[in-house]
């Protein structure tokens, strides 16, 4: 049986709707006074431009693809928070969307009341809450605060309500955006654990994640969305190496940006490379934790930039944002800069980072958050575990998830010497 | 098969329930007077109108003394135009919800106008009492007084549903909404009766719904007069009129609520 599928899903935004605030019920009449014909030429953004899929009942689905690509819009668009342009769906059975853990909390009501609230929300019968409230709690294990005021939750208790909530929705089909990005390792994995027990379940799910390994893990077929199309649509393994191979390939020194076809951003300035360099400006071949190092951003300026913010993001393989360091906070401030080429450097005095894989995206803006350019995940680091604190144990991953270049000391307080 | 808005509004009719709930306990637990507020605010106002208008500019009030006659419209107008302007927010306010999950839209104004028919119950107590400060007796028609809440809340409602939907399309509305509730107390017999307007006008006046039914919940409680059917009958007839374009322009602009608030 057929539970979801789209015909020609088109969905455009005229650009000057997409800004919040910017109508004026003034300006509305006073164009209608005017006339119509003569209004703004509004741009068009075609964030759906033709989905079409089926998708059968207990298949489990992931959807990728970049920022941008339309993932986002088209579970909005199943999931009935906007409309399409055209085209049409139909869907098989009770529909519940979480496209976020956790909508409809209020600070001031208690945990229990607020499960009442966001499970209703989401769709659920008051006797059905009632019937799964203790399931939930403890699920969440928040039992003992469960009659406390939620302004008084760390953020993390309130996801895994959030998320405890939704993991006992129990619809006919499932969507669910990438929600598991944040929270810690171990209430990540047991939502991961979840999730995998609504797949036995005989339930339909559509996930969308930036989280390949989790992907890969859920989903026996993946669905690439790029430039609101379906790109490709297979066996998550295949679509999955696919979309990777379109990031950079794991160079070891670094990348050649120049060539990559599809970036966000105005374009008076662009990234055309990245480099790893260590402290004597060598192409370094490896990169090891606790390492010195430098990422020389090569870029190319079309016109004079009045103040250029460059960035680079450290991600872990798990979409994790690790860091940001762009020299806007950091000093020193590039006014005027010519247009041409230019590289910039960043170094790092030590990488505080665990051996594993790493993605790094690079940006160039303008104030007000103009974009220029923006590359996400373009670079790959592979990090290597080295000898740093010379016991020959190296460094494990499994110690956590940064490293910490720590060392112990004794003696302090050690008796005796009155 | 798509049910239609109706089914599923009623499908979702437990949801009401929760957001009216969430409505009032948020309102008293964050407000310092909490339940007093209902009151204050039309004894408040009251006590001025009274200062200014019943004892400096000697006002007529129909033979009551004015300060019942003053807070017995405060308490009406009180509802409705809390009502009003916070359901007409409501969207704006709830813009997070819109865009995470879907529901049936109507529920958040609803329950916006829903949520404040409490606060006008005890108004009513209080206004009871008053009159019993005053000498007065409630008369037997008083009874009819929850016949007249539905008349008003469909007023409110129609009218927030037309402001809310405004409100997530064009910005500058909020700022207009305070005014227009101002022009509309004015516009309606509070804090004057409908016998010092000119006979010539007074066909006007039932243009304004809300004046017939502030008056139709005056004459019920204290029965001094007739009511009169004919002013409540057009004022529910207008009432239902706004409502039903209310639904209809919010129905009709619902679907683009998520991509332009």
């Amino acid at each position: 049986m057929i539970a979801v599928s789209a015909h020609d899903i088109r969905k455009q935004y005229r650009l000057g709707e997409l800004k919040q605030g910017d109508t004026m019920l003034r300006e509305a009449i006073v164009g209608m006074l005017r006339g119509r014909g003569r209004g703004r030429q509004l741009e068009i953004l075609h964030a759906l431009a033709g989905v079409d899929f089926e998708i059968h009942q207990g298949e489990v689905v992931g959807l990728i693809g970049r920022n941008g690509a339309g993932k986002s819009t088209l579970l909005k668009v199943l999931s009935r928070i906007t409309y399409p342009t055209s085209g049409h769906f139909t869907t098989n059975g009770r529909l519940s969307a979480m496209l976020e853990v956790g909508t409809g909390f209020h600070e001031e009501l208690t945990g229990r009341e607020n499960i009442f609230m966001n499970g209703s929300i989401m769709g659920m019968k008051k006797a059905e809450i009632a019937a799964k409230i203790d399931q939930i709690v403890d699920f969440a294990g928040v039992q003992r605060f469960i009659d406390t005021p939620i302004k008084r939750y760390s953020s993390g208790m309130r996801l895994r309500l959030g998320f405890a909530v939704a993991a006992h929705l129990d619809p006919d089909i499932l969507l669910v955006d990438e929600v598991l990005a944040v929270g810690d390792a171990e209430f990540q994995k047991k939502c991961l654990d979840s999730m995998d027990e609504l797949r036995g379940g005989g339930r339909t799910v559509i996930f969308v994640s930036h989280n390949m390994a989790a992907v890969e893990n859920l989903c026996r077929r993946v669905i690439w969305i790029d430039k609101g199309r379906v790109h490709m649509d297979g066996p998550a393994e295949e679509v999955v190496r696919a979309y990777m191979g379109t990031f950079a390939s794991a160079q070891a020194g670094g990348a050649d940006l120049a060539a990559i076809g599809s970036r966000a951003g105005s374009g008076q300035a662009r990234l055309t490379g990245a480099e790893f360099l260590d402290r004597q400006g060598q192409t370094l071949n490896f990169i090891r934790s606790g390492d010195a190092l430098t990422v020389r951003v090569r870029t190319v300026l079309h016109e004079t930039i009045p103040d250029l913010h460059v960035g680079v993001e450290i991600r872990n393989e798990m979409g994790l944002l690790l860091s940001i360091s762009n020299n806007w906070m950091t000093g020193p401030s590039l006014v005027r800069v010519p247009a041409g080429d230019h590289a910039f450097d960043l170094d790092i005095e030590a990488l505080h980072l665990m051996p594993g894989r790493y993605y790094l995206t690079l940006w160039l803006k303008g104030p007000d958050s103009r974009n220029y350019d923006l590359l996400e995940n373009c670079l790959v680091m592979d990090v290597e575990t080295s000898d740093w604190y010379g016991t020959g144990r190296g460094i494990d991953p499994h110690f956590g998830l940064i490293f910490m270049p720590a060392r112990w000391r004794t003696g302090a307080l050690s008796g005796g010497d009155a | 098969m798509r049910r239609n808005g109706l089914q599923e509004f009623w499908a979702y009719r437990e949801l009401l329930f929760f957001m009216v709930w969430r409505d009032l306990k948020v309102r008293y637990k964050q407000t310092l007077l909490g339940v007093a507020w209902a009151v204050i605010q039309p004894l408040v106002s009251t006590l001025i109108f009274f200062l200014f208008f019943g004892k400096m500019a000697k006002m007529p009030s129909d033979g009551v003394p004015y300060p019942v006659f003053a807070y017995l419209g405060m308490a009406v107008w009180t509802y409705f135009s809390g009502a009003v302007s916070y359901a007409s927010n409501s969207l704006v306010n709830n813009s997070q919800l819109l865009t995470k999950v879907w529901f049936p839209r109507l529920i958040i104004p609803t329950a916006g106008v829903l949520s404040l028919l409490p606060d006008f119950l005890i108004a009513s107590v209080v206004g009871v009492a008053l009159m019993f400060i005053y000498g007065l007796t409630p008369a037997w028609t008083f009874l009819l007084w929850p016949l007249l809440v539905p008349v008003m809340v469909v007023l409110a409602l129609g009218a927030s549903l037309i402001l809310a939907t405004l409100n997530v399309r064009y910005r500058d509305v909020k700022y207009a909404i305070p005014f227009l509730l101002q022009m509309w107390m004015f516009l309606t017999p509070i804090i004057y009766p409908v016998s010092i307007v000119p006979e010539k006008w007074r066909a006007l006046l039932l243009l304004n719904p809300m004046g017939g039914v502030v008056d139709a919940f005056r004459a019920t409680a204290l029965g001094n007069r007739p009511l009169e059917w004919g002013t409540l009958a057009a004022a529910l007839g207008l009432g239902l009129l706004v409502l039903l374009i209310g639904l209809r322009y919010f129905t009709r602009a619902e679907r683009e609520f998520a991509d332009v608030i």
